[in-house]
């Protein structure tokens, strides 16, 4: 293969300009020299990979944004039939081809067909940062701040001139905000060193990953001392509001792990505490709950499928449930022993009918777009799928209540779980009561397994490492007492999260587990213990 | 009477010449026993290695056995419990007789059997990458040692990507424990500070990573380039990565090299927050070479299910059965002991291209690659070691190990931990 | 010497004694003496299979005791057991000595590869058998004195108690899982070499443990058998009927459970130090929560409240276990299942109690 000896930006001009002279299309010549470039980056390793793409951005045409996009998410690939470099276009085994320079659709082949041109991170940060510098100037107000976000990453000087003119003429609020720090940023470099401190000082509390790093070090090291102190107060005032943050973090973190206890535990709270039936198949619902959401991906779109799963999974665990108890549970009443050993077996029976339909391996659950990623609150950054989450406990939680309180079924419920012979002398006709109070306890873990898919496994070992925890979280509270159990699991959720930093997962755990263990013993019914002729059972 | 004589005879005849063939038979077939849990929790690993090794076993048969004879495997289920590990290896070398056993996921499940194994002087072939500290005359090691995939790893961390700090995570069991004190030791003789490590363990199956992510984030927001080492085991990586992909923590920023996340994890996993994390196997599916597409052809003809994927695991079992095979014809016997001396020595080639070799420590010569999660559950590889890397049993990074060696083929050493300084052999007291 | 009442009544107990003697000579017997070749010897595999069995069932009967007689469902016996477990398998580790791969006198290996530098305080004494024999005992029956007497003082009962012995164990479990706790962590304790001098994995030891484990059932069959016909056994009737009653009748009900308790935490632990020699691991898994409960589930099968039924109930499902995680490995777990249903739908006294109807209708 003869050396293709690279072509310079300048002596690529010449070029133009003598080919646009004789008449030959500038446009065909541009293609060329990018083609030259791409022909490369086959056999290039990633440093040569890099190289390429330094010249690729200099040469003006205007698929390069696409190529390199492309080479980014890894859908680039040299085509052997017809030599050339072609960007696919969607998933699976067979996909359509277009070709990387021209644009020109080429039809469809198979994936095994292409050589991808592999990028790896440091490529990818690279793209990234090269399209977003060449966005500063747009008009879209996004890639503007991509544009400033990319020079946060890599702060350098050379930009600096360009940012500083972008600022002059910035109107969005946040970008000139942000611009504001990078340039503050790129002086702290300054030789000057009443700039530094004056840098320093304006970056200081700024929450901002990347100022910490240089201001820490000048805070260390800097020869001026009054630039020095700056930095050092600057540095003390970002780890004091980044300090009162973690708090605030580990909060909401508290706040999510009770609410995902409280999903677990609420149906238990229904079955257990209401109707004194002890179903260690709890957690084999929920997994019915989370295959469900499965098996609705596999035929919606991801982001329609759990608004469709929510009600569905509820069915599915509450005509189980209803099985079950017509099944199994209702020659047990008023031997809650026994129903425990009972629903043991039938959780077995699932995992095991699990794993056999559906094979030992987990099931992958996508995460819909409008769950993924992080808002913020204020100046918190919570991740959206803990948010919706949340909200959907409460939403859970404020639906049971009304359903208990505001329903005839519900009024039947409680009358049932109170006094069942005088319920029964009152017309209330109890066996249904009993099946239709246990589907609805089922249902609702079916509803909380669906929240489960999109934090967990999703395989036949979900339910068993919930089932403890939610038993906890229901007699902590106390039996037959709906707040109760909100309180508990929120309570045990925030303990837990405030001892993981100072004691680790593992023993923040067991921790919570002897302090129930010993509160139990205090205060045998719970937190809050039910009165009245129920309670002595 | 006599008359009725001849009559039942031929019948007399016929059911004495079924039970000779029928006896026959049974001894003209070599048990190959199967020792993966297909209930409780590795389950989800395992099922995959047992219809592996029964694929095979037929495709064996298929060229038409073994020494003239057929392969027959024999399939138990230790249900990912260790005692029964110990008690189902029993069955099979006492009560089935079988000539192999192919087996254990776990280094807790192949330290309860390996006993029984040095007891019942049977053969174990071992396929999963694993903490080391371990040679034993009964056991082939078949899945890399520390030094096979750790280390190549961080190096590749180091010099590509310009690594500076470092967050060892890891499940707490064995393997990520020896595995992080063989990194540590590695890292602190490159010089790396202790401030710059993170070292952080979890329970299995641990589902909350909240504030360990978060721990995470702000570790790497020192302002210099931060990588985690995953040593974390199966189940709790798929709520890690999406952690990770819903606080925002991208390849780009803390790339995640794992240890434990193949192909066949991804595949319980949805794979768009993890685009671009790194994981260092022997093997990829990815990986285009005749072998691995002829093998990738045959898995899926067998299994009945063109989606099904290879992993690491797999092709260590694949190899270890086919040196198996060899060492059995050049020994032309079953018989253990011929066996186990015939094995060290032989070659076969890998899957990936080049060839594995048993070593006289009874682990294999292996390449070393590294690969990026693709958005379809695949690899991209995107570095490999220039040559194989032999494994080694003992690390040399960790205190205890670094003067014991093993040797099974030095007459004068025999042993799986020699001490060089002392020149003596401890453990394995059986004969 | 005529037998005493309370045992001379006892006909399924005179039944299981005289197997127990049966199995406790034969297999050694089969073992030892029969040819190999034989189709009538019985393999180590065997041996310590059924040793394995008899191990379960005097855990099976330590819950009975308290299930069956108290009323009390401890899903926690389990615990105990791998308590037990644990001290022997410390004395196990302990004469190791330098045999182990690094060939530390003192540190077990897996402290060496874990960089530790000393022998920490509670491994110390387990060098000596006595000793560990002792904490067999002491250990779990300890932890369910502490336990039961606080509980049962509170009157922590029913549901509750069940769940609480649960988190009890379930709490154990994840920190027995630790490695900085000093017990192997996941791995637990293995490789063991000798007992009292003699190598574990030679056939006369072997059956030595065999033969012990069975005198251990037969000792603590006995013992419970004998215990629940005493006066206290009336009163622990009675506390299972109606604990308010005998609360009132002036009984210290509490005192009673909490020793009773504690009896069966030992038994249990007893159990657990004879099966770590035999199946040669014991690592954390053994405190799992799904242990305990199907500990009860022995005792559910083979009939609660009779100790015999107990017995019964541990070896059928365990060899039902072995059998057929060998025959159909993927049925195990619907059938383990079913039979979970089927017996406390159909057979609320189990297969004794079966028998039992079945003696009385003819």
């Amino acid at each position: 293969m003869p050396s293709r000896t690279p072509i310079r930006a300048g002596f690529l001009a010449l070029a133009l300009a003598l080919l646009t002279l004789f008449g030959a299309s500038p446009a065909r010549a541009a293609d060329d020299s990018v083609r030259i470039i791409l022909a490369q980056l086959r056999d290039a390793d990633f440093d040569g990979k890099t190289e390429l793409i330094e010249k690729l951005v200099t040469l003006d045409h205007p698929r390069i944004a696409t190529i390199l996009k492309a080479l980014s998410d890894s859908r680039l690939y040299y085509q052997e039939e017809g030599d050339r470099m072609v960007i696919g276009l969607g998933d699976g085994a067979e996909i359509a081809i277009e070709d990387a320079v021209s644009g020109a659709t080429l039809g469809q082949v198979g994936k095994r067909d292409l050589d991808r041109i592999t990028a790896n991170n440091r490529l990818r940060s690279l793209i990234e940062d090269r399209l977003a510098s060449l966005g500063l100037a747009s008009a879209d107000p996004r890639q503007r701040k991509a544009a400033v976000e990319a020079f946060l990453r890599n702060p350098d000087p050379a930009s600096a001139e360009r940012l500083r003119a972008r600022l002059a003429v910035e109107t969005e609020t946040d970008i000139k905000d942000l611009l504001m720090m990078a340039l503050a940023l790129a002086d702290l470099a300054s030789d000057d060193a009443t700039v530094r401190a004056k840098a320093a000082t304006a970056l200081g509390g700024r929450l901002q990953t990347e100022i910490r790093g240089p201001l820490a070090r000048m805070a260390a090291e800097d020869g001026d001392p009054a630039a020095k102190e700056a930095a050092r107060i600057a540095l003390a005032r970002t780890e004091f509001r980044m300090q009162m943050l973690g708090w605030a973090e580990t909060l909401f973190f508290g706040l999510s792990l009770g609410s995902v206890l409280i999903l677990a535990a609420i149906g238990l709270a229904v079955t257990f505490g209401v109707m004194g039936v002890i179903n260690m198949a709890h957690g084999e619902l929920m997994m019915l709950g989370a295959y469900t959401t499965w098996l609705v991906q596999q035929w919606l779109p991801v982001n329609w499928s759990l608004p469709v799963a929510v009600p569905l999974a509820f069915l599915v665990a509450a005509l189980v449930g209803i099985a079950i108890e017509r099944g199994i549970i209702r020659f047990l009443y008023g031997r809650p022993l026994e129903t425990l050993l009972a629903t043991f077996g039938v959780s077995l029976i699932l995992q095991q009918a699990v794993r056999s339909i559906f094979s030992p391996l987990n099931r992958s659950v996508a995460t819909p777009d409008w769950m993924s990623g992080t808002i913020l609150l204020g100046p918190l950054e919570v991740t959206l799928n803990r948010l919706v989450i949340v909200g959907f406990c409460i939403a859970v939680f404020a639906l049971l209540w009304l359903a208990l309180q505001r329903t005839r079924l519900g009024l039947e419920v409680r009358a049932v779980a109170q006094n069942r012979a005088m319920a029964r002398a009152m017309g209330v006709r109890s066996a249904r009561v009993d099946a239709l109070t246990f589907g609805l306890g089922s249902g609702i873990a079916g509803v909380a397994g669906v929240a489960l898919s999109q934090l967990t496994n999703v395989g036949p070992n979900l339910g068993q490492s919930y089932i403890v925890d939610s038993f906890m979280v229901v007699v902590f509270g106390g039996v037959g007492n709906l707040w109760g159990t909100m309180v508990a699991g929120l309570s045990l959720g925030v303990a837990n999260k405030l001892l993981e930093p100072w004691s680790g997962a593992v023993l923040a755990k067991i921790l919570v587990l002897v302090f129930l263990i010993l509160f139990i013993q205090k205060r045998p019914r719970g937190l809050f213990p039910q009165r009245g002729r129920a309670a002595e059972v | 009477m006599k008359k009725t004589m001849p009559k039942f005879l031929p019948w007399l005849a016929a059911g004495a010449l079924t039970l000779v063939t029928t006896l026959a038979h049974a001894a003209d077939t070599i048990k190959v026993g199967v020792l993966h849990s297909l209930s409780g929790t590795m389950a989800i690993s395992e099922t995959t290695l047992k219809d592996t090794v029964l694929m095979l076993i037929d495709e064996q048969n298929k060229k038409g056995g073994l020494l003239g004879k057929k392969l027959e495997a024999v399939v138990v289920d230790p249900a990912s419990n260790w005692p029964l590990f110990a008690e189902k290896a029993r069955e099979l070398l006492q009560k089935e007789k079988v000539a192999v056993v192919f087996g254990c996921w776990t280094s807790v499940s192949r330290k309860s059997v390996l006993p029984v194994f040095e007891e019942l002087n049977g053969i174990l072939f071992y396929p999963v990458q694993y903490e080391g500290e371990e040679s034993s005359k009964n056991v082939f090691y078949t899945g890399a040692a520390p030094n096979q995939q750790a280390i190549p790893a961080v190096d590749y961390l180091m010099k590509d990507l310009g690594v500076k700090r470092w967050v060892l995570a890891g499940t707490d069991y064995v393997y990520p424990r020896t595995t992080n004190k063989i990194l540590e030791a590695y890292l602190k003789a490159k010089g790396v500070k202790d401030e710059d490590i993170m070292i952080n363990y979890t329970p299995f199956g641990h589902s909350d990573w909240q504030s360990i992510v978060a721990n995470i984030k702000k570790f790497g927001s020192a302002g210099k380039k931060t990588a985690v080492v995953s040593t974390i085991n199966g189940d709790a990586n798929v709520p890690f990565y999406k952690e990770l992909g819903n606080q925002g923590v991208s390849a780009k920023d803390i790339p995640v090299v794992a240890f434990s996340v193949g192909e066949e994890e991804l595949s319980g996993i949805d794979t768009k927050p993890l685009v671009g994390h790194l994981a260092a196997w022997n093997y990829f599916m990815s990986i285009k070479n005749k072998a691995n597409d002829a093998f990738i052809k045959d898995w899926h003809a067998f299994i009945k299910n063109p989606k099904r994927v290879t992993n690491d695991p797999m092709e260590a079992h694949y190899i270890g059965f086919n040196m198996w095979v060899k060492a059995v014809e050049k020994a032309k016997t079953t018989d253990p002991d011929k066996v186990i001396d015939a094995m060290i020595g032989i070659e076969f080639p890998n899957l990936t291209g080049g060839v594995a070799k048993m070593l006289p420590n009874h682990h294999l010569t292996k390449p070393v690659f590294i690969g990026e999660i693709q958005a379809d559950g695949q690899f991209d590889v995107v570095w490999k070691t220039k040559d194989l890397v032999p494994g080694d049993a003992w690390s040399d990074f960790l205190p205890g190990s670094k003067d014991i060696i093993a040797d099974w083929a030095d007459p004068k050493i025999k042993c799986g931990n020699y001490n060089t300084v002392t020149k003596t052999c401890s453990g394995q007291n059986y004969k | 010497m005529p037998l005493p009442r309370w045992l001379f009544s006892d006909r399924a107990g005179l039944v299981l004694l005289a197997v127990l003697a049966i199995i406790g000579v034969g297999v050694p017997v089969l073992n030892l003496l029969v040819p190999p070749d034989n189709p009538l010897h019985l393999t180590a595999y065997t041996v310590t299979l059924i040793g394995k069995y008899l191990c379960y069932a005097l855990l099976a009967v330590a819950v009975d005791l308290v299930w069956g007689y108290m009323g009390i469902l401890s899903l926690g016996h389990a615990a105990f057991f791998a308590l037990g477990g644990y001290c022997f398998g410390m004395y196990l580790m302990r004469q190791i000595g330098t045999r182990g791969v690094y060939g530390d006198p003192m540190l077990p290996d897996f402290m060496v590869f874990l960089n530790w530098k000393a022998l920490p305080w509670y491994w110390h004494g387990f060098d000596m058998f006595w000793f560990a024999a002792l904490m067999v005992l002491v250990v779990p029956g300890l932890l369910a004195f502490v336990f039961g007497w606080f509980a049962f003082r509170s009157r922590v009962s029913g549901v509750y108690l069940s769940i609480i012995t649960q988190a009890l164990t379930y709490a154990l479990m994840l920190a027995f899982f630790r490695n900085e706790m000093g017990f192997g962590g996941n791995n637990g304790l293995t490789d063991f070499k000798d007992v009292l001098g003699f190598p574990l994995h030679a056939d006369g030891t072997r059956i030595v443990l065999f033969a012990l484990s069975a005198l251990a059932l037969a000792g603590g069959y006995l013992a419970c058998r004998w215990l629940v016909s005493t006066r206290m056994g009336r009163v622990l009737v009675a506390i299972r009927d109606s604990e308010d009653r005998a609360r009132f009748l002036g009984y210290r009900v509490e005192r009673v459970k909490a020793l009773v308790f504690t009896f069966s935490a030992a038994l249990a632990g007893v159990a657990g130090a004879l099966y770590v020699p035999q199946v040669g691991i014991i690592n954390p898994g053994e405190f799992a929560p799904l242990n305990s409960i199907e500990a009860v589930i022995w005792v559910a099968v083979g009939g609660r409240g009779t100790l015999v039924g107990a017995v019964v109930g541990a070896v059928l499902v365990n060899y039902a276990k072995t059998w057929l995680t060998g025959a159909l490995p993927e049925v195990w777990l619907f059938a383990l299942g079913g039979l979970f249903v089927a017996v406390t739908l159909l057979l609320p006294y189990g297969l004794i109690g079966l028998l039992r109807r079945r003696e009385a209708t003819t």
